[in-house]
């Protein structure tokens, strides 16, 4: 059949082009404009050209900061996708036991960031919280202020306890629709348990899993709130992500330029990691 | 092969069942002969996928004992009863090769790989799937998948029994005549006990030797496709079986004939009924219709192909008959019941006649 080409195909197109203008590429180019400037107040600017970008690029704070948020993204996703499968795999299928396990499952889910974090940094404390008071109690030492080990185990259990049902509810909507025949061919079949679970389950899930890890990753690595709450980044540097370096930079020292070309690059890394995403997992529809 | 002796065997769903109604079966005792051709007939919800499953071991019965040879597998679980079964909707192993799907089985119980190769290959040929062999079964079509679900349950050649779950309701009319020619020839090949549980009535007589027709529950009829036809024990077999189903009417006996409003009809012989509700039934192949009997009002014809069927009223009943594709309807129409198949009911159950 010929392709009819009109180009007023646009104007349709124009509204939304308009709405995300004003909601988010003029507010980008305000950034992209401080990144490319020096301030000194009173609206005065100077030209600086990329002198921003090469400082941050090669300042050793910017990297540390980018390695403490991958690492802190992978060891969470290392924990929360098996420990939600995990989970999910031993929910109730039926009764009344589905809905207790889905509100259960559920209630970290609606606090506020914020929340959260304050929570953990009452928990954690060691004179009147807890879970820092018994645990020292015990016999071992803790203190997240003080030692950065424990700062990042607050974190990161912290992040666990806040998030893992995600990914259990994910892969629980995935298992609940398997239909009951597929356990039982499996039972004709002779599969054990690992087998219903590689051949069965797994595949089942794949779809869903790859929504949570996705879903997981980029917000572990725009972390914000909840270290800051807890931690504010410390003790030292060792819990400041690159989040939190932003807006040190930007709002604590007031450097608008170097923070500008920092928020430029860390949008660029997310834009990236998205279409990384994106690929693998259209690619898998496409296999389909 | 195994003999299947279900003794006994009533189950019900709650967990606590009280009456009769609670019994998704109500009781059922009953012989599989080793290397039977059995269709399990009835309409849904009659307990025949119940029974299936009793059988598979999928399904603990609430009483009864179920015997494989002599030996009692009630507790057993389905691997160790060591039984195939194929279910109704297409059930494959997403991310395996069709020939992994069909080696699956095979391999869980470890049977050595040659072994595996040649049972697999033979398979995959008599379902007509060996140029699929390497694909991922994923992309099969629904037809494609349920084969490999039919060529699981037979790749194993030592199992007890093969059990089909209404396996070729996903699969279309051309290709269930061959599937179903494919399982009948397997059957006199191998010899092994095959339960075929259907709601067609067309693919039960074609497929079985033993017909096993269940209503509510309960087993109404075991018999072959020809016995079944002539001669139903229940109301329920002849309406359930042939098509249009048979007439059955209330009728008062009085020796060697029936009457029904005004009309009465000779019967072949004198009913052994005492008591109960007695009914008349008769097929619409046996209704002849023409210019002497009794008068009937027609209020259509429906032309099938092979015949045609006339829906008539006699005495404010309705009733059927077959007549030959050429045939007409008289001007002034009557029927007479050709004595042969006449069948006599009391309560639902069909009474001898003596002479």
């Amino acid at each position: 059949m010929e392709k009819t080409w009109n180009n007023k195909a646009w104007f349709l197109v124009l509204p939304v082009l308009v709405l995300v203008a004003f909601s988010a590429i003029i507010p980008l180019m305000t950034v992209v404009n401080y990144s490319v400037q020096d301030t000194f107040g009173n609206n005065v600017f100077f030209w600086a050209g990329t002198e921003w970008f090469e400082e941050l690029l090669s300042s050793s704070r910017f990297w540390e900061a980018m390695a403490r948020n991958l690492i802190f993204s992978f060891i969470i996703l290392a924990i929360e996708v098996p420990l939600g499968i995990f989970i999910a795999l031993n929910m109730p299928k039926k009764g009344w036991g589905v809905p207790v396990c889905l509100v259960l499952m559920a209630l970290p889910l609606l606090i506020p960031w914020n929340v959260v974090g304050t929570i953990w940094q009452v928990f954690g404390r060691n004179d009147i919280g807890l879970l820092g008071y018994y645990v020292n109690a015990l016999g071992i030492h803790y203190n997240y202020v003080q030692d950065k080990y424990d700062a990042w185990v607050t974190v990161i259990v912290m992040d666990v306890w806040h998030w893992t049902s995600l990914v259990v509810l994910l892969c629980y909507a995935g298992l609940v629709s398997i239909p009951d025949a597929f356990y039982q061919a499996a039972k004709i079949d002779g599969a054990s348990r690992w087998a219903v679970f590689r051949y069965i389950q797994l595949p089942k899930m794949k779809r869903v899993l790859l929504i949570a890890v996705l879903l997981r990753f980029m917000d572990s690595f725009m972390i914000y709130t909840e270290p800051f709450v807890v931690t504010g980044g410390g003790p030292g540097n060792s819990t400041t992500f690159l989040s939190i370096d932003l807006v040190k930079t930007a709002l604590g020292q007031f450097d608008l330029g170097p923070a500008a070309a920092m928020s430029l690059v860390y949008f660029l890394i997310i834009l990236l990691l998205s279409w990384v995403f994106y690929t693998v997992m259209t690619s898998y529809d496409a296999e389909r | 092969m195994a003999r299947i002796d279900v003794n006994h065997i009533r189950h019900s769903y709650l967990p606590n069942p009280r009456t009769d109604a609670d019994f998704a079966l109500k009781e059922v005792h009953h012989i599989f002969e080793d290397g039977g051709a059995y269709a399990l007939l009835g309409p849904s919800g009659c307990g025949k996928t119940t029974l299936l499953n009793i059988i598979s071991g999928l399904l603990h019965p609430s009483h009864g004992r179920l015997l494989f040879n002599g030996r009692d597998v009630t507790k057993l679980s389905t691997q160790e009863r060591n039984i195939a079964q194929v279910f109704q909707f297409p059930v494959i192993y997403d991310t395996m090769t069709v020939y992994d799907n069909l080696a699956f089985p095979l391999r869980n119980r470890g049977v050595p790989e040659a072994d595996v190769d040649r049972k697999v290959r033979e398979t995959l040929e008599m379902i007509d799937l060996a140029s699929w062999a390497k694909r991922k079964a994923r992309g099969l079509t629904a037809d494609q998948k349920q084969k490999i679900s039919l060529g699981r349950g037979l790749v194993r050649s030592d199992v007890n029994a093969i059990l089909f779950d209404e396996p070729l309701t996903v699969i279309d009319p051309h290709m269930k005549w061959v599937l179903r020619s494919q399982l009948k020839q397997l059957h006199r090949r191998f010899g092994y006990t095959m339960v075929y549980v259907t709601h067609d009535q067309t693919e039960a007589l074609t497929f079985a030797d033993r017909v096993v027709v269940m209503y509510d529950g309960e087993i109404v009829q075991i018999g072959s496709p020809a016995e079944l036809f002539e001669r139903p024990r229940h109301t329920f077999v002849g309406y359930f079986i042939g098509s249009p189903g048979m007439n059955v009417m209330p009728v008062a006996i009085d020796g060697k004939t029936a009457r029904i409003g005004s009309q009465r009809i000779e019967l072949p012989g004198v009913p052994k009924a005492d008591g109960g509700a007695i009914e008349l039934g008769i097929r619409p192949e046996y209704v002849r219709l023409g210019h002497d009997g009794m008068a009937v009002k027609v209020s259509k014809v429906e032309d099938v192909g092979r015949h045609k069927v006339v829906r008539a009223n006699l005495e404010g009943r309705e009733i059927a008959a077959v007549i030959g594709e050429d045939e007409t309807v008289p001007a002034d129409p009557k029927v007479r019941f050709d004595p042969a198949g006449i069948n006599i009911y009391a309560d639902s159950w069909r009474v001898e006649m003596g002479a």
